[in-house]
């Protein structure tokens, strides 16, 4: 047989059946469930007297709406509550598992699949959610769907889809200190544009992807959307089989033996052939801000807000000036002059112990800049919360004068009463600066933990990697 | 599923690139646990001079006179013309529901992003990419001209203007035939039961941790 790319090897393991024109049903393994994009799907299995395919395929928890202070007293919004209560019943009703709000081990999907053991390589994971990307940093085929799709996959665990075409993104090198996955993320977003990976999926590959930890991987992976791209993945190693062993949901006993011998062959063949290949030089790249309201208007921390008179076409030129008026910036500010009024640590992006490790080393012993209004850390799950108060991370936050919560998507999009008020500006991890993202007229600069744990210190941007 | 052959609409011209999930319907909307009743929150933050939220009576709210929806001669719009990368960001199936409920069935922008591009065939909804020339040489065009319609046909896969230029499109396969006839994907898939419970005893066979 020919070489094969990862992506070959996950995609031709799970066709089921495939017409002449590309359109295939594909097998799913796992699906993540939430409550913003599921009950329209469980409404309409009921209308139709379905039931779902396979419910053990299937995890839930609550994590858009959750509130991340005073969780005992429930949720105050009663049309979020109802959304929560609904994804409650819905399980119940269909007996699928589900991690409930005050579950120490709910979560971001995105972080609890991981730390379960519930996404493993080789896998096809879906979830009515654009970061379900982040699952491919275990060698595994995931991407996010819409709600019809989420409905198709509960009543035939398939999915209708055509095969997309492969993009190689090779970073070698060594990353210098301070600079992180995130950087790399921002870095690719900002090198190949938003619509850069649409129609691909992208495969990260190279030295430098090799050498991050899995929770480094799933960052990357988790902004493969910014860049367009529906899927992320990384081949499977000795880091990934290390990060899944014992895992609650991970194989045991002789099933682990033979899947990793299956997981080892979870790579790209040498020689396969990519259509296309995006190459970056790890030791070039420096800690990235977001300046606009695309991931894509990124530059790095000793740069400056561009100019749009420079910008490459009208277009271009239009969205830069409107980003601007926007952000209420100045053509040519140096970043690190950028002021700034929250700090948001937390998000799928970077909400795992490691992001709040890399944070906490920041901000240790030192105190959130005056002008700060409001600093939060927002852990990604249950689970993460209980590890980081073990390794006592709370109290370094809690002494700096940031907010320490409880776990769920937060003030990254800003659903819950975690949000931005018009022209506060934020310093955030979490992956989408889109205009009123973190509540409306909310200015949100995309940053790694330490670059957000330095600037809620400094009270503007600062180069950590000179610290 | 509402089934899509042919269209005779007024167009109206969106002009700006990247325009998000979030921007074509607010987060605080996604909150209803209906696919119905969005599409007078579809863009909302743009549409309106207040701050949205569900529940509120959006007949009684300040429009934003400078929001091209708002201008008189784009009521009743049913063709939206867009810029690049339209409908990037979230897979919020509401972006769909929204723009289709407000009355929209087609979409022409040089390109989309994939998991929208995805949604709107499950919804009735026609996006149609076009080359960048055509469709800044639409934008023109509309601008140009109040009442200005285009006639577009699934069947034949064209885009008919009123200078009577015909443009081509191209359609997957597959979505066509479910979108002219309004059909959902899952009956059609369960006419494959026997082969998807082949595969996954062959799968279980293969990697039982799967099944564990
Ligand atoms: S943390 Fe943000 S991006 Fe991630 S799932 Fe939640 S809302 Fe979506």
């Amino acid at each position: 047989m020919s070489a094969q790319t990862l992506y070959d090897k996950l995609w031709n393991s799970h066709v089921v059946q495939q017409d002449a024109d590309g359109t295939a049903l594909i097998y799913i393994d796992r699906q993540l469930v939430h409550e913003v994009t599921s009950p329209q799907a469980f409404e309409g299995l009921k209308l139709a007297h379905r039931k779902p395919w396979r419910t053990a395929s299937m995890l839930a928890t609550p994590d858009h709406n959750v509130p991340t202070t005073n969780r005992s007293g429930g949720i105050s919004d009663p049309i979020s509550r109802l959304q929560v209560e609904t994804l409650d019943a819905n399980c119940a009703e269909f007996g699928v598992t589900e991690f409930g709000m005050n579950d120490i081990r709910q979560g971001i999907v995105h972080v609890i699949g991981p730390e379960q053991g519930a996404t493993l390589p080789g896998m096809t994971v879906v979830c009515g959610d654009s970061h379900t990307s982040t699952h491919g940093a275990f060698a595994a085929l995931a991407h996010g769907i819409g709600t019809s799709e989420v409905e198709h996959v509960m009543a035939t665990q398939c999915l209708v889809a055509k095969k997309s075409k492969a993009m190689l993104v090779k970073v070698e090198g060594a990353l210098h200190k301070g600079v992180t996955a995130k950087d790399v993320a921002l870095a690719v977003v900002g090198k190949i544009g938003t619509a850069g990976g649409t129609g691909y999926a992208i495969e990260f590959g190279g030295s430098a992807i090799r050498g991050l930890s899995m929770e480094g991987r799933m960052t990357l992976c988790n902004m493969a959307i910014e860049a367009g791209a529906r899927a992320g993945m990384i081949a499977a190693d000795e880091t990934t089989f290390t990060y899944i062993k014992g895992r609650p949901f991970a194989p045991q006993g002789e099933n682990w033996d033979k899947a990793v011998t299956y997981w080892k062959t979870l790579h790209s063949d040498e020689g396969a052939a990519f259509d296309a290949v995006v190459e970056l030089d790890a030791a070039s790249i420096r800690p990235q801000v977001t300046w606009g309201t695309s991931p894509e208007m990124v530059t790095s921390v000793d740069g400056r807000v561009p100019d749009p008179a420079s910008a490459p076409d009208a277009v271009k030129r239009g969205d830069w000036e409107r980003a601007l008026h926007y952000m209420g910036l100045q053509a040519n500010t140096p970043i690190t002059e950028i002021k700034i009024d929250k700090v948001f640590i937390g998000s799928c992006t970077n909400g795992r112990i490691e992001d709040m490790r890399a944070a906490a080393a920041v901000a240790k012993g030192k105190k959130v800049a005056v002008n700060v209004k409001l600093a939060m850390v927002v852990p990604g799950s249950g689970l993460v919360k209980a590890q980081a108060e073990k390794e006592g991370l709370d109290k370094i936050f809690i002494e700096a004068g940031f907010e320490w919560r409880d776990p769920g998507c937060s003030m990254c999009l800003a659903m819950n009463d975690d949000r931005l008020e018009p022209g506060e500006r934020c310093a955030a991890t979490s992956n989408r600066n889109f205009e009123g993202r973190q509540g409306q007229g909310g200015r949100t600069h995309l940053v790694s933990p330490e670059m957000a744990a330095a600037a809620a210190i400094a009270g503007h941007f600062v180069d950590v990697s000179k610290l | 599923m509402r089934k899509f052959t042919l269209l005779d609409g007024l167009v109206v011209p969106l002009d700006r690139a990247n325009v998000d999930t979030d921007a074509i319907i607010p987060k605080q909307f996604l909150k209803s646990i209906k696919r119905s009743g969005f599409g007078p929150n579809a863009f909302d933050e743009w549409r309106y001079l207040d701050h949205g939220e569900p529940g509120m009576d959006n007949s009684k709210r300040p429009l934003n006179p400078d929001f091209v929806l708002n201008q008189p001669r784009y009521q009743g719009a049913q063709v939206l013309l867009a810029r690049e990368n339209f409908g990037c960001g979230s897979s919020r199936e509401h972006a769909p529901w929204a723009l289709e409920d407000y009355g929209f069935r087609v979409i022409i922008a040089p390109s989309f992003a994939d998991i929208f591009f995805n949604n709107c065939f499950k919804n009735g909804l026609l996006p149609i990419k076009l080359d960048a020339d055509k469709v800044d040489a639409l934008f023109k065009a509309v601008e140009a001209n109040n009442g200005y319609k285009l006639k577009v046909d699934l069947e034949q896969q064209t885009i008919a203007l009123p200078d009577g230029t015909t443009y081509k499109f191209d359609v997957d396969a597959h979505r066509k035939h479910c979108l002219l006839n309004g059909l959902d994907d899952i009956g059609l898939t369960l006419q494959h039961v026997d082969d998807i419970k082949a595969f996954e005893a062959k799968h279980r066979a293969a990697q039982p941790w799967l099944f564990a």
